[in-house]
């Protein structure tokens, strides 16, 4: 089942006017901003869809930068949110695409700095609800309700025993994993979600695991 | 679990609960939070819908000019006492034009279930807090009757206009709100059902159709009618009229209808009514697009 919360259905508090196209979008700019860590400098945002029909009346791309400056889905400074990057000297392009996606509400966000970049497909599904279906190629499914983690490791036996076993450890609960790979052998990314909060020390211990490349956590 | 209408009417039934408590006592279950805690942010959504109402009936205008006002002028209407139809049933209509009209203009909402169709919801609770005089308790059991039966849209077919058009939309606002006006006003749990089943009935196939792809027109007029739409379908059910067709089966046919819209009436603002001459020239004043470069 998609919807798992009353709150999915009364709610969420927003900026109107379109829960989809606006408060949906600013959530898939707020978890591509905290995959990414901090603000980026520049952002190409590629609109598919009615994303791509619709996103000046909607609002669609001042919600999606209102998420990169971190902006929760009922954050008045939304509105303004195109001011607001322009003064952090954040540089943005909209590119409106014609293919036709596998949901019509898609997103293609790619954000960085002089010290890295991130790739990010998101749809918006209703009613503010979102999933995450591809990070930087890897095809995933997150929905961004949970706190989750993140896990960029090579491709070999006993990686996902090792992030398992020191998520026991710390007595933390798995609700969802999945494991995606471009190619046997090379990178893989796990993407586990949690029930509880994860803190910064066992980021760096999952960090030091044998195999274990890059580890990213994602707050609710 | 509850999956279907069919699920919740006999979970309140042998539970001798009212379909609010049901839903309460899923969201415990699922979220593993605090009674209290779940009571309370649906405390806080139930004021961001009065604040929302209470800012729409004094007046607002969205950045466009295409919408705003409405509430205003119902609400003086019904002030002069000459109406037609019924002074609840205006209120409603008026208050959830109100609603609508301050997400048009980018104000602060609670999407029920969506920001499009935010005007339903609140718009008849609020009417019929003025006929029923109910406590802030009984308030807010209406918002969670109203998500029970959303739940069972969104999980079994769908909630926004660009996957199911807008009886997906208003549609399911309208069926949400007029079960859960049946349990406010005392109706049994097979009763909300039948509101639900009676009131999504008459919204299949609408589409979603938005002049320039704004949540304005037809989007306020339309929720106006899906607040009048609950209210009928309430007093039918409470009457004792039964929906031939059960509520699941309806939102079963919903989600076909949906699925067979084509896009262009899926929240492109391509065909319909955004596709009119007039819907089509507004478009190109508001975006300061030539006509033939659409």
């Amino acid at each position: 089942m998609k919807y798992r919360s009353v709150f999915d259905i009364i709610g969420p508090v927003m900026i109107g006017p379109s829960s989809s196209h606006t408060a949906g979008a600013a959530r898939i700019g707020r978890v591509a901003r905290s995959l990414f860590g901090r603000e980026p400098k520049w952002a190409n945002i590629s609109l598919y869809g009615s994303f791509a029909e619709t996103y000046k009346g909607h609002g669609t791309d001042v919600a999606i930068i209102g998420g990169l400056l971190d902006f929760d889905t009922d954050d008045t400074r939304i509105i303004d949110a195109l001011k607001i990057a322009d003064e952090h000297g954040m540089k943005i392009r909209f590119i409106e695409e014609d293919a036709v996606p596998e949901h019509p509400n898609t997103a293609r966000i790619m954000i960085g700095d002089h010290n890295g970049e991130l790739e990010l497909v998101g749809i918006s599904i209703g009613g503010g609800k979102i999933e995450i279906t591809e990070l930087n190629g890897f095809k995933l499914k997150l929905s961004g309700n949970h706190p989750a983690i993140l896990v960029v490791h090579n491709d070999r036996f006993g990686a996902i025993a090792g992030v398992a076993n020191t998520l026991a450890k710390y007595e933390i609960n798995i609700g969802h994993m999945e494991v995606a790979r471009k190619e046997v052998g090379k990178m893989a990314l796990m993407t586990i979600e949690v029930d509880q909060n994860i803190d910064q020390h066992l980021i760096e211990e999952l960090e030091k695991l044998p195999n274990i490349l890059k580890v990213t956590k994602i707050v609710e | 679990m509850f999956r279907n209408v069919a699920e919740l009417v006999e979970l309140a039934v042998s539970k001798n609960k009212k379909i609010s408590e049901i839903m309460i006592e899923q969201e415990i279950t699922v979220t593993g939070r605090s009674r209290q805690e779940i009571i309370a942010q649906m405390d806080r959504n139930l004021t961001v819908m009065e604040e929302a109402v209470e800012r729409g009936i004094k007046g607002v205008t969205s950045h466009s000019g295409l919408t705003g006002g409405d509430a205003v002028l119902l609400q003086k209407y019904i002030e002069k006492g000459n109406f037609l139809s019924g002074e609840t049933i205006l209120d409603a209509v008026s208050k959830a034009v109100a609603t609508n009209e301050v997400n048009a203009a980018m104000g602060t909402i609670c999407a029920t279930p969506t920001a499009g169709s935010a005007g339903v919801v609140p718009g008849t609770l609020f009417a019929v807090k003025r006929k029923l005089n109910p406590t802030r308790e009984q308030m807010v059991s209406f918002l969670f009757t109203s998500g029970a039966f959303g739940f069972v849209v969104a999980n079994n077919a769908f909630i926004s206009g660009a996957a199911g058009g807008c009886q997906a939309e208003v549609g399911s606002a309208a069926g949400m709100a007029a079960a859960a006006i049946v349990e406010m006003a005392g109706g049994s749990p097979e009763q909300c059902a039948d509101a639900m089943a009676i009131t999504l009935k008459n919204m299949l196939g609408l589409v979603c159709d938005p002049v320039a792809g704004l949540v304005e027109v037809p989007c306020v007029k339309r929720n106006a009618m899906g607040a009048a739409n609950a209210m009928v379908a309430a007093d039918m059910a409470l009457a004792g009229i039964k929906s031939r067709i059960p509520c699941d089966e309806v939102i079963d046919a919903m989600y076909k209808i949906g699925q067979s819209m084509p896009t262009a009436l899926r929240e492109t603002g391509q065909g319909g009514l955004a596709a009119t001459p007039t819907g089509r020239l507004l478009a190109a004043k508001i975006f300061g697009i030539p006509l033939n470069e659409q």
